[in-house]
């Protein structure tokens, strides 16, 4: 115990030093700007669609102390009930292609859809097929596309910030 | 068919290990496999061809494992026939490898389990969209239909289902328990979620460009089959990839398996109610990954290997500052293994938990990381080593216990014989180019790529088309044996357990999907 607890100090907080282009969403100016957003934290909840798991490697990722995303009121949620904010990687397949669809309306709205990654984006080298129905976009509205092959953990985290900014598709639509 | 006859018969095949070929009969397919399974080989995987353009036939492929080769078995049906033997009775994950070649290239096995695998109802029954005569951009409107899981009866019996969408941040897939109380008394996965056509993608590229599919088959090893896609086209235009090059590949390699590794032990931690370990392993990842960034440009290696070579030809500082993190990086992971293994309450829930014994293992066909947390001590680095392996060899590592606890084992292990090996390549990297041209290739060859990822083998085979093109290709992922294996470890464990046990194994559902 002695030991743990000594690594402890020694590690210290290493969301301190975050990657330059996060300079401006510290910790506590997002937690304000969601909390005026939501007056709690922000939900999100992941689907992968058919992803080769590159950029869930990503997503989970923003859990590690270096970006620290609970600590700035985002959590992950194990059920789209109780979530505001959905990410979805892969290109759909058509096997997927009903629990997203499920996962989607389980959602209490508003909610918010980010495509995470090339192949959410546009199908990527999966393209559309017999097995494949291509980018995200296909078969539900989304707010916001991050590009990449996996997009990195701050790309991920912009979105997630920005895209709380304006209303959600599926209020607009 | 003994092995000697097969010997005398069997051509090698272009690859980066010993592979060797046989063109076999009905009957010869049959006596080979009993052969193969006398002699200790196991069938690493199965996949069919749509030949009736080339010779009216249906062909099917079997790769067997042996200690120090590769066998791949070929069978042609007679014209206008799909049925063949089925190889379910001596290798367990024949069956669901049969039911696969079934889904898409509607050639069945003539026994074993008769419902689809891959075709959840996107496609309809009587369409096989790895034919020739099957447009690619083919789409259809799903039609599902329940799934007939095996139902277990008794008093007190009851079923939950998980999935396909989990919980976490990971892959999607089904799994039906059956339970009495909390004892879990089978477990039968569905998988195929993520099957995005992979295979009748590849058909549509050019041999040049496939290494960028094979890389996004599975992305927590997109180097090892990035790796083994360009080995299979390089040994088919008798390419020798530079020495820079090769070091490089193997040092990525291992950056992956180390990376793997750090991720899992600290979920590992985390699922045993140690978030401590979590916090730590994941920062030490971290750290990792922004060393890639630096020398590779890029935290995860996608298209790193590419034939020829590499496509970045990192600087000499980049190298020193990665040399520098790993050293910090080792020393971190054995602090941590200590704790880890001093932690009585992490080893309370690690030890005697989802245990699989070494016959069962070898039964089943266990490979990999898998396999040697069961006592079998296969590592395709050590048994055929290719190069640079042959030059610097792996220390296998193994642990015969089988539980959990092994399997964390075998991880820091592996950790730190793959940072070793980093190590001394890092501090005598070769100089030179990292990439060559290929030469052209004429259609109709078949070369195999075999690398020993993250997980166990991982193979590729490679048939060139006409114009450059891909007339075939084949990707194997290790989970495909190892879902077998945590199908069995769970049972007689609590349900709550199976979180834990599910991560030690880690693996793979697009690589298994395909």
């Amino acid at each position: 115990m002695f030991d743990i607890l000594l690594r402890i100090q020694r590690t210290g907080s290493l969301s301190k030093t975050r990657p330059h282009a996060m300079k401006s969403a510290t910790p506590d100016t997002l937690q304000a700007k969601l909390h005026k957003t939501y007056g709690r934290a922000l939900c999100i909840r992941h689907v992968d669609a058919g992803s080769c798991n590159g950029c869930e490697l990503e997503i989970q990722a923003l859990g590690n102390p270096y970006y620290n995303l609970e600590g700035t009121g985002i959590h992950f949620v194990a059920s789209p009930r109780h979530a505001d904010l959905l990410l979805v990687t892969g290109p759909v397949s058509v096997n997927m292609e009903e629990a997203l669809r499920r996962t989607y309306d389980a959602m209490p709205t508003p909610k918010w859809v980010i495509a995470v990654g090339d192949c959410a984006a546009c199908g990527g080298i999966f393209g559309s097929s017999y097995a494949s129905r291509g980018a995200v976009d296909n078969i539900i509205p989304v707010d916001v596309v991050v590009n990449g092959c996996p997009p990195s953990p701050t790309a991920l985290l912009q979105a997630i910030v920005e895209v709380t900014a304006s209303a959600p598709r599926s209020e607009r639509a | 068919m003994s092995m000697d006859t097969l010997e005398h018969v069997a051509f090698r095949l272009p690859s980066n290990v010993t592979v060797s070929r046989v063109a076999l009969d009905a009957e010869g397919w049959r006596r080979a496999a009993d052969s193969m399974q006398q002699a200790g080989a196991g069938l690493l995987t199965l996949w069919g061809s749509d030949d009736r353009d080339r010779d009216g036939h249906f062909r099917i492929h079997a790769a067997y494992l042996a200690r120090q080769r590769l066998w791949v078995i070929d069978h042609a049906m007679p014209t206008g026939t799909t049925v063949y033997p089925s190889l379910a009775t001596l290798f367990p994950v024949a069956d669901r490898l049969q039911r696969a070649v079934r889904d898409l290239l509607g050639m069945h096995a003539d026994g074993g389990d008769g419902r689809p695998w891959l075709r959840h109802g996107g496609w309809p029954e009587s369409v096989f969209p790895l034919r020739r005569d099957v447009d690619p951009a083919q789409a259809h409107a799903i039609e599902s239909s329940a799934y007939p899981f095996v139902r277990v009866s008794g008093d007190g019996v009851h079923e939950i289902p998980v999935g396909p969408v989990h919980a976490g941040t990971i892959e999607p897939g089904h799994f039906r328990f059956s339970l009495v109380g909390e004892k879990v008394l089978r477990l039968e996965p569905r998988l195929g979620y993520t099957h995005k056509g992979v295979a009748k993608r590849f058909e549509s590229m050019r041999l040049h460009d496939g290494h960028r599919l094979a890389a996004r088959v599975c992305g927590d090893s997109t180097v090892a089959f990035g790796w083994a896609y360009c080995s299979a086209l390089e040994s088919m235009t008798a390419t020798v990839v530079p020495p820079r090059a090769v070091t490089l590949r193997a040092l990525a390699l291992e950056l992956e398996r180390v990376a793997n590794h750090l991720g899992d032990l600290g979920a590992l931690g985390n699922d045993a109610g140690l978030a401590f370990g979590l916090t730590q392993f994941s920062a030490l990842k971290e750290r990792l990954l922004r060393r890639h960034a630096e020398a590779f440009g890029q935290r995860y290696l996608f298209d790193l290997v590419i034939p020829g070579g590499v496509s970045v030809d990192p600087q000499a500082l980049a190298l020193d500052a990665l040399a520098a993190e790993l050293a910090s990086i080792e020393r971190d992971v054995r602090e941590l293994r200590t704790l880890y293994t001093d932690h009585a309450g992490l080893q309370d829930r690690l030890q005697g938990t989802g245990c699989v014994g070494q016959a069962q293992a070898r039964a089943l066909g266990a490979l990999g990381l898998v396999a040697r947390a069961c006592g079998l001590e296969h590592d395709l680095r050590a048994d055929m080593p290719w190069p640079p392996y042959d030059q610097l060899t792996p220390i296998v590592a193994a642990c015969a216990d089988g539980d959990v606890a092994a399997r964390v084992k075998v991880r820091f292990a592996e950790a730190l014989e793959s940072l070793r090996l980093c190590r001394q390549w890092l501090g005598d990297m070769p100089t030179g180019e990292v990439c060559i041209e290929l030469s052209e290739t004429g259609p109709g060859q078949l070369g195999i790529g075999l690398i020993e990822g993250w997980r166990g083998p991982v193979m590729v085979a490679l048939e060139s088309g006409i114009n450059g093109g891909i007339r075939r290709c084949h990707v194997h992922d290790p989970s495909w044996q190892n879902w077998l294996l945590l199908e069995w470890a769970v049972l007689n464990n609590i349900v709550a357990d199976f979180p834990l046990i599910n991560k030690s194994f880690n693996l793979s559902y697009s690589g298994h999907d395909g």
